[in-house]
């Protein structure tokens, strides 16, 4: 009895390890890449029919691999990552290895090979532990599209045993870090769903320039909004997992060809003399109160450690959302034809091959995806491609001259809430009947990827039901570096957070 | 704009999608709900414009024109759900 006490001890200091820490233990030899991924995968075991956050463990592999990573160690050609065990968004493609993008339609689809962004982790010596769930197709800010059902948030409300969502769509991701079953995951935001369910499980999620990870081997959603990025328990974390994930890809026409600095060197340096610009725009009406105070924390603390502050103005902001709600549908209306029941995944019996498609469509597809498609469908459709999709792209124009503007007058990096609420209950009443009210939660990140931007969400308070806040950085394209170097000093003004264990 | 009932069978016919008389009906008001809130757009001054054709500047990346992959045959069709002798099967086409 004692003995088991003491075991499960060793396991949870062992995943409590943040990247940064679990790297410098198994360079000197005090901890095994075996024993590590051991300790996940039991915590995986015993953790996962609660939270549902990994819908696929791959146990062999993640232990072939570590004990490949050992002998490397032990070899002295150790990579960045040797021997840190991660978990994978089910977006992307890993050889012969589950991969649904959380959908119905893609049962039983495993791809022939690797995407680009888990190769570059493989290759630095990383471990596979499984795929993480998501909403469908990554359409969703709950992670209650999922065909394999909702995550639960790790955190609760105080003195509270109601299940709240994780946010989405990287809600896999963002649950399994908070609850440390995995050192740090992969992610996508199409429009905020690295930084939406980081900011409401309390890690940190950074969502890189459009082009700095290549998609190749990512299941397309918007293609021109799409990009892969690390959630991780700190902003070191982060640095160290983007470092790796970024690359200049071949196989990805709009991969950008800038090479990838070392994030890690930036933590740490001053942001004295930075000019920070706080947007008039992101104060909507009937924020709550909880919100505008951590906004004002936040700006307090970077004026503290040097910064100065601009009140500045991106006027279109209020435009970013409903023309994301016509971009986004569009390019998924088009990404999404490829699912015919003929080429991969499920296939129901029609008369024809017609019927073939829309029956096997309206089985795979959920409730959100089918939505999205008809819109997307609906506005590319002849007679209304101009009213809406030309004018939605000239809006987005204007959204992404706004951030020209301002970064043109000298604006360094730009600091606005990440979320306009924290983690709220599965299933709740209000967004399931009004999808518009479920797409207001992605109303601070969306404009950044309407302009291609780095936008980061660092945890930075607690609201008075003990659930965690995230404030959000913008950059300039390519300057991840500067979103690095303000989230450190934000993280050392608040503080990290962890949800206590109830699983 | 709004759309009606036969405005979503017959999208979701362009679509691929089957629906259900009460699936469409649903999906009516749902998409209505969204068409709204988008109308918003209507107020943004767009004259003069351009639309936005690529969210980095760069030049597109070219390759030579020559072949660099194939003989995947039986990659292609692994998890195709019905395949015989190399080819996807689907329901006769051309009568």
């Amino acid at each position: 009895m004692f003995l088991i006490v003491l075991e499960s001890r060793t396991m949870s200091e062992l995943t409590a390890l943040t990247i940064a820490e679990a790297r410098d233990k198994l360079k000197s030899g005090e901890l095994t890449a075996l024993e590590l991924t051991d300790a996940y995968l039991e915590v995986i075991d015993a953790a996962n029919a609660d939270l549902n956050a990994y819908i696929a463990v791959t146990h062999e592999r993640a232990r072939k691999m570590a004990s490949r990573s050992d002998e490397r160690l032990s070899g002295g050609e150790a990579g960045t990552l040797e021997g840190i065990p991660l978990g994978i968004k089910d977006l992307f493609a890993t050889e012969s290895v589950h991969t649904q993008a959380g959908s119905h339609i893609l049962d039983g689809f495993k791809p022939r090979y690797e995407s680009t962004v888990t190769s570059n982790l493989w290759a630095d010596g990383a471990v596979m532990l499984g795929k993480l769930n998501m909403d469908e197709f990554a359409m969703g800010s709950s992670n209650e599209t999922s065909y394999y059902g909702p995550v639960k948030n790790p955190w609760r409300r105080r003195g509270s045993n109601i299940d709240l969502v994780p946010g989405g769509s990287s809600g896999g991701s963002a649950a399994a870090v908070a609850a440390h079953l995995c050192a740090g995951a992969t992610a996508t935001d199409t429009g905020g769903s690295i930084r939406q369910p980081a900011a409401l499980t309390g890690t940190v999620g950074i969502k890189p320039t459009y082009g700095r990870c290549s998609r190749w081997g990512i299941v397309a959603f918007a293609s021109s909004l799409d990009q892969a990025g690390p959630i991780t328990r700190d902003v070191r974390d982060s640095a160290i997992m983007l470092k790796s994930m970024a690359s200049v890809d071949e196989k990805d026409t709009t991969s950008a060809d800038v090479a990838v600095p070392d994030y890690e060197a930036s933590l740490g340096q001053s942001i004295r003399g930075m000019k920070i610009g706080v947007p008039r725009e992101y104060r909507m009406d009937g924020m709550p109160d909880e919100i505008e105070q951590l906004w004002q924390q936040g700006i307090d603390w970077m004026r503290d450690a040097g910064a100065e502050i601009v009140d500045i103005s991106l006027p279109h902001t209020k435009y970013a959302l409903p023309a994301y709600y016509i971009v986004a549908p569009a390019e998924a209306s088009s990404n999404l034809a490829r699912y015919d029941g003929v080429r991969y995944g499920l296939r129901q019996p029609g008369q024809d091959i017609i019927d073939l498609y829309e029956e096997t469509r309206a089985a795979g597809f959920g409730a959100e995806v089918k939505r999205r498609v008809l819109i997307g469908t609906y506005v590319l459709s002849s007679g209304y491609y101009d009213a809406y999709y030309l004018r939605a792209q000239k809006v987005r124009s204007l959204i992404k001259r706004d951030f020209e503007d301002v970064f043109a007058d000298g604006i360094d990096t730009i600091l606005t809430p990440a979320t306009p609420s924290a983690a709220f209950g599965i299933a709740d009443q209000d967004m399931q009947a009004d999808p518009v009210k479920m797409y207001l939660n992605d109303i601070f990140t969306v404009t950044v990827n309407m302009a291609g931007l780095p936008g980061i969400a660092v945890p930075a308070g607690l609201d008075s039901n003990g659930l965690p806040l995230g404030l959000q950085l913008i950059g300039r394209p390519f300057d991840e570096a500067t979103l690095y170097k303000g989230a450190h000093i934000l993280e050392q003004a608040a503080g990290r957070f962890q949800p206590d264990r109830w699983w | 704009m709004s759309v009606d009932l036969d405005t979503v069978k017959r999208v979701a016919h362009l679509a691929r999608i089957a629906v259900t008389d009460s699936d469409a009906e649903r999906m009516t008001g749902e998409l209505n709900v969204i068409l709204g809130f988008v109308e918003q757009l209507n107020e943004v001054d767009v004259d003069g414009v351009e639309p936005m054709t690529s969210v980095i500047p760069m030049d597109m990346k070219k390759r030579q024109d020559v072949v660099t992959d194939g003989g995947k045959a039986d990659d292609i069709i692994a998890n195709a759900p019905m395949n015989e002798d190399g080819f996807f099967l689907v329901p006769k086409v051309v009568e």
